[in-house]
C-alpha cells in the first residue's frame, strides 16, 4: 500500500504541476492584460490562449478530482481548511473564464470584461499562491479531520507566496506572449518579462530561506548530512536557469524564455516536493495514512495508465494546430468586426 | 455536530450552484449532437444552409459551454469545502467515477473545442468534423460518469462500509447500479428534448420575424421531426424510470404521488397541498385509481405510503410533489407541440402556421424548467439521505465549517451567478436576434451543386 500511496501522490503532484505551468501562462496573460500597449495587443493576447485555456484549466479539475480519488481523507481535510482562499479562487476563475466569450460578444462593454479578465486572473493566481503557502506552513489536523479555524491559512508567509505566484504566472504569461507575438507587443512583453523575472527570483529566494527556518524538519531534509549533496543540483540548476532566462530575453530569443520560465516552475515544484515528502497535508499527514482503499486506487490507476497518455497526445495535437504567431484577427476578434 | 443552520445553508448553496450549473450542460449535450448532424449534412450535400446553421448554433454552443465549465469547476471543489464528511466516506466510490469523467470526457471536450471553434482555416473539413464529433462524444461520456455517480447515491450497491468509509467490492456493480441506466437515458433525452425545443423556438421566432426564412424553415423542420420522436420517447422513459424508483426508492415515489397511506386503488392527485405536519393532503383533486394504474398497471395495485417510515425519514413532500407535476405537465405540452407539428406538416402548413410558431416560441425555455423540476424530484426525493438509506445529509457536511462562511459564500454565489446569468441571457438574446447569416445571393439551397461546383469544403471561410 505504501508504494501505491507514493505513486498516487506522484500522480496528484504531476497533475498540479501540469496545471500550474499550463494555466499559469494563460492566467499570466490575464495579469498582464491592462498593461498591454493597446486594444489590438489585447486581442492578440487573448487569441493566443483562447483555443487552449479550457484544456489548461481541466488540469485543475484533475488535481481536485484526483485528490478525491486517491486521497479522499486528505481532500476532506484540505478543502475545509482552505475554504475561503479556495472560494476566492473559484469566483475569480468564474469571472475570468466567462470573459473569453462575453468580451467577444460585447461592443460597448468590452472594457468591463477586460477588467474582469484582469482581476479574475490576478485573484486566482494570488489565491493559488496563498494556498501553496498555507499548505507549506502546515495544517492543524486531529484524528484525520481539520481542527483549525476559518483563517488559519492567513499569514505573512502565505501572503508572500501569493505575491510570488502572481509574479511567477506573470513571468510565464510574458514569456508566452514573447513566443506568440512579434513587433511592438513582443518588445513590450520582453520588458515585462525582465521585471516579472526579477520579482519571481526574489520571491523564490525568500520562500527558500523562510521555509527551512519555519520548519526544522525541512531544514534537516535539505541540509542533513549527505542530503545536501543529493539535493544541491536543485538550487544550482535554478540559478543557472535564471541566468539563461535573462540572457535569452535580452538576446531576443523567442521560445527559450518561456521554456526557462517553465523550467523554473518545475524546479520550484521539485524543491517543494523534497521539502514536504512524504506528507500530503504537512506537517503530520503522510500519503500512506490517507490513501484510498486498494480497490479504488487500482481502478483509478488503470484509468490513468490507459487514458492519460491519450490525453497528452491529443493535447499536444491541439496545441500544434494553433502553432505559430497569434494575431488580433481570427479567433475571438473575428466574427464581430467582419 | 455543527449547528443546523450550517447544514441548511450548505444544502441551499449546493442546490443553487448545481441547479445553475445543470442548465448549461443540458443545452450543450443536445446541441453538440445537432452540430454533428448539421456538419455531417453539410459535408455530404455541400449545401450552404447546413453550414449557416452550424456557424450560428456553434456560437450559442460556445457561449453556453463556457458557462458550464466555470460553474462546473466550482462543484468539484464544493464537495470538499461544504461536504467534507461525504467526501471522506463516499470518496473511495465516487472519487474514481468523477476522476474518470475528468480523464475521459473533460479533456476530450476541452482539447477539441478549440479546434471546433477556431480551427476552421487550420484543419481540413474532415478533421474539423472529427473535432465536432469528439466534443459531442465527450459530452455524452461526461453525462455517463456523473449520472453513474449520482445514481449510486440513489441506489448504492457494490461497496461495503468498513472503518468509517466505503470500500468498493465490485466496480461494475457500482457503475451500473440499478437506477443508472434509466437515469442516463432520461437525462440525455431531456438534454436533446430541451435543445430541440430551443431550436424550434428560435427558428419559429425567425419565421415570425420573416428573417432568413429559408434557413429558419430548415431548422424548424429538423427540430419538429426530432420532437415528434423525442417527446413520446421521453414520456416512456420517464414512466420506466418511475417504475425503477418505485422498486428501489419507494418513499420518493410516495412523495411524488403525495400518498400518505400504503393502499390499493390509490388515486392520482392532479392537485393537492401536501401537509407534512398533519401527514395529509388538503384540497385534493384526484383521478380515482390513477396512481395504482400508473405504477402497478392495475387498479388493485398497492402503492407505498409515506407513513411506512418515521417522519424524520420522509423527504420534503411538497417540493417533490409539485416539481413532479411541473415536469410531467411540460412533458405533455411538448407532446402536444410535437403532435401539432405532425398535423401541420401533413397539411403542408408546418412553417406557415403562425399559431404553431407562436406556441414553439413560448415553449422554448420550458425544457430547462422541466429538467430542473426533474432534478428537484430526484434529489429532494432522496432526502434525508445523501446515500439513500445509508448516509444522512446531516452526517455529510464539513464539521468545522461555520454557518457564517457558508452564508457569506451563498450570498456571493447568488449575486455573482445572478449577474452572470443576466450577462449570458443578454448575449444569448443578441445572438438569437441576429440569427444565422444570410445565404449568399447566388446560392440557393435547391441546386447548390450546379452553382457551387463539386465540393465546397469547410476550409473556405464563408465570411
Amino acid at each position: 500500500m505504501e508504494t501505491l500511496a507514493i505513486i498516487s501522490g506522484g500522480i496528484i503532484g504531476a497533475a498540479i504541476l501540469m496545471y500550474v505551468v499550463l494555466d499559469g501562462f494563460d492566467l499570466g496573460v490575464g495579469i498582464l492584460f491592462p498593461f498591454a500597449p493597446d486594444e489590438k495587443a489585447r486581442d492578440t493576447m487573448i487569441n493566443s490562449v483562447a483555443p487552449v485555456w479550457d484544456g489548461n484549466e481541466t488540469w485543475l479539475v484533475l488535481g481536485g478530482g484526483g485528490l478525491l480519488v486517491f486521497f479522499p481523507t486528505a481532500y476532506s481535510i484540505a478543502l475545509p481548511a482552505f475554504y475561503l482562499p479556495i472560494m476566492a479562487m473559484l469566483f475569480a476563475l468564474i469571472f475570468r473564464g466567462v470573459t473569453f466569450e462575453f468580451r467577444h460578444q460585447a461592443h460597448t462593454s468590452a472594457h468591463l470584461w477586460n477588467r474582469s479578465f484582469f482581476w479574475g486572473s490576478l485573484v486566482a493566481a494570488f489565491a493559488q499562491g496563498v494556498l501553496l503557502g498555507a499548505l507549506v506552513q502546515g495544517v492543524h489536523v486531529e484524528g484525520l479531520r481539520y481542527a483549525g479555524g476559518m483563517f488559519d491559512w492567513l499569514s505573512p508567509f502565505s501572503i508572500l507566496t501569493g505575491i510570488g505566484v502572481v509574479a511567477g504566472y506573470g513571468l510565464l504569461g510574458a514569456t508566452w506572449v514573447i513566443y506568440k507575438t512579434e513587433g511592438e507587443i513582443q518588445d513590450w512583453a520582453r520588458r515585462a518579462a525582465i521585471v516579472l523575472g526579477g520579482g519571481t527570483m526574489i520571491a523564490m529566494a525568500a520562500v527558500s530561506v523562510m521555509t527551512p527556518l519555519m520548519r526544522p524538519m525541512i531544514a534537516e531534509r535539505w541540509f542533513g548530512g549527505i542530503n545536501l549533496v543529493y539535493f544541491a543540483p536543485v538550487p544550482l540548476l535554478t540559478g543557472a536557469l535564471a541566468v539563461w532566462l535573462f540572457y535569452s530575453i535580452l538576446s531576443k530569443r523567442e521560445l527559450a524564455p518561456f521554456l526557462s520560465a517553465v523550467g523554473l516552475f518545475v524546479l520550484g515544484f521539485l524543491g517543494l516536493a523534497i521539502s514536504l515528502y512524504p506528507n500530503i497535508i504537512p506537517p503530520s499527514v503522510p500519503v500512506w495514512d490517507v490513501v484510498a482503499p486498494r480497490s479504488s486506487v487500482i481502478f483509478a490507476l488503470i484509468g490513468v495508465a490507459v487514458v492519460l497518455p491519450m490525453v497528452l497526445i491529443y493535447t499536444v495535437y491541439a496545441y500544434s494546430v494553433f502553432h505559430g504567431k497569434a494575431s488580433a484577427k481570427g479567433g475571438y476578434a473575428h466574427h464581430e468586426h467582419e | 455536530m455543527p449547528p443546523i443552520d450550517a447544514e441548511i445553508l450548505a444544502r441551499l448553496q449546493f442546490a443553487f450552484t448545481v441547479a445553475f450549473h445543470i442548465l448549461f450542460p443540458t443545452l450543450t449535450i443536445g446541441l453538440a449532437g445537432f452540430l454533428v448532424f448539421f456538419e455531417a449534412k453539410h459535408l455530404r450535400t455541400g449545401q450552404e444552409i447546413w453550414l449557416r446553421l452550424y456557424k450560428f448554433w456553434v456560437k450559442i454552443f460556445a457561449l453556453t459551454f463556457g458557462m458550464g465549465v466555470v460553474s462546473g469547476i466550482v462543484l468539484s471543489y464544493q464537495f470538499g469545502t461544504n461536504w467534507a464528511e461525504w467526501s471522506r466516506i463516499t470518496g473511495p466510490v465516487l472519487g474514481p467515477l468523477i476522476g474518470f469523467e475528468v480523464l475521459t470526457a473533460f479533456f476530450l471536450e476541452a482539447g477539441f473545442l478549440g479546434v471546433m471553434l477556431f480551427g476552421w482555416d487550420k484543419v481540413g473539413p474532415r478533421l474539423h468534423f472529427l473535432a465536432t464529433t469528439l466534443v459531442a462524444i465527450g459530452t455524452a461520456i461526461s453525462a455517463f460518469w456523473i449520472l453513474s455517480a449520482n445514481s449510486w447515491m440513489q441506489t448504492p450497491q457494490g461497496a461495503t462500509f468498513v472503518d468509517g468509509h466505503y470500500v468498493v467490492d465490485d466496480w461494475l456493480a457500482v457503475i451500473f447500479n440499478p437506477s443508472f441506466p434509466w437515469r442516463f437515458l432520461h437525462m440525455t433525452t431531456a438534454s436533446y428534448l430541451t435543445t430541440t425545443v430551443v431550436i424550434a423556438g428560435v427558428s419559429a421566432y425567425h419565421l415570425l420575424a420573416d428573417n432568413n426564412r429559408e434557413i429558419a424553415k430548415r431548422s424548424f423542420s429538423v427540430a419538429m421531426w426530432a420532437l415528434m420522436v423525442l417527446a413520446p420517447l421521453q414520456i416512456f422513459l420517464g414512466d420506466q424510470h418511475g417504475l425503477n424508483t418505485l422498486e428501489h426508492q419507494p418513499m420518493k415515489i410516495a412523495a411524488m404521488e403525495g400518498n400518505w397511506e400504503t393502499q390499493s386503488h390509490a388515486p392520482f392527485h392532479i392537485f393537492a397541498i401536501p401537509d407534512q405536519k398533519a401527514q395529509t393532503n388538503h384540497l385534493e383533486l384526484s383521478i380515482p385509481w390513477g396512481s395504482s394504474l400508473i405504477l402497478k398497471h392495475s387498479p388493485s395495485g398497492v402503492v407505498p405510503g409515506l407513513n411506512e417510515v418515521p417522519v424524520e425519514d420522509q423527504p420534503p413532500v411538497g417540493i417533490v410533489f409539485w416539481s413532479f407535476r411541473v415536469m410531467v405537465g411540460i412533458g405533455f405540452l411538448f407532446l402536444t407541440l410535437g403532435a401539432w407539428g405532425v398535423w401541420a406538416r401533413w397539411r403542408g402548413q408546418l412553417t406557415e402556421s403562425k399559431w404553431l410558431s407562436r406556441f414553439a416560441v413560448l415553449m422554448s425555455p420550458a425544457g430547462f424548467v422541466a429538467t430542473l423540476a426533474g432534478w428537484f424530484v430526484t434529489e429532494v426525493g432522496r432526502q434525508p439521505w445523501t446515500v439513500y438509506g445509508a448516509l444522512r445529509t446531516a452526517d455529510s457536511i464539513s464539521p468545522t465549517v461555520t454557518g457564517a462562511s457558508v452564508a457569506t459564500t451563498l450570498v456571493l454565489f447568488l449575486i455573482v451567478y445572478g449577474g452572470l446569468f443576466g450577462a449570458y441571457l443578454y448575449y444569448l438574446m443578441k445572438l438569437v436576434r441576429r440569427g444565422p447569416e444570410a445565404l449568399s445571393v447566388r446560392e440557393t439551397e435547391e441546386k447548390p451543386e450546379a452553382i457551387r461546383g463539386a465540393r465546397p469544403g469547410l476550409v473556405v471561410p464563408a465570411e
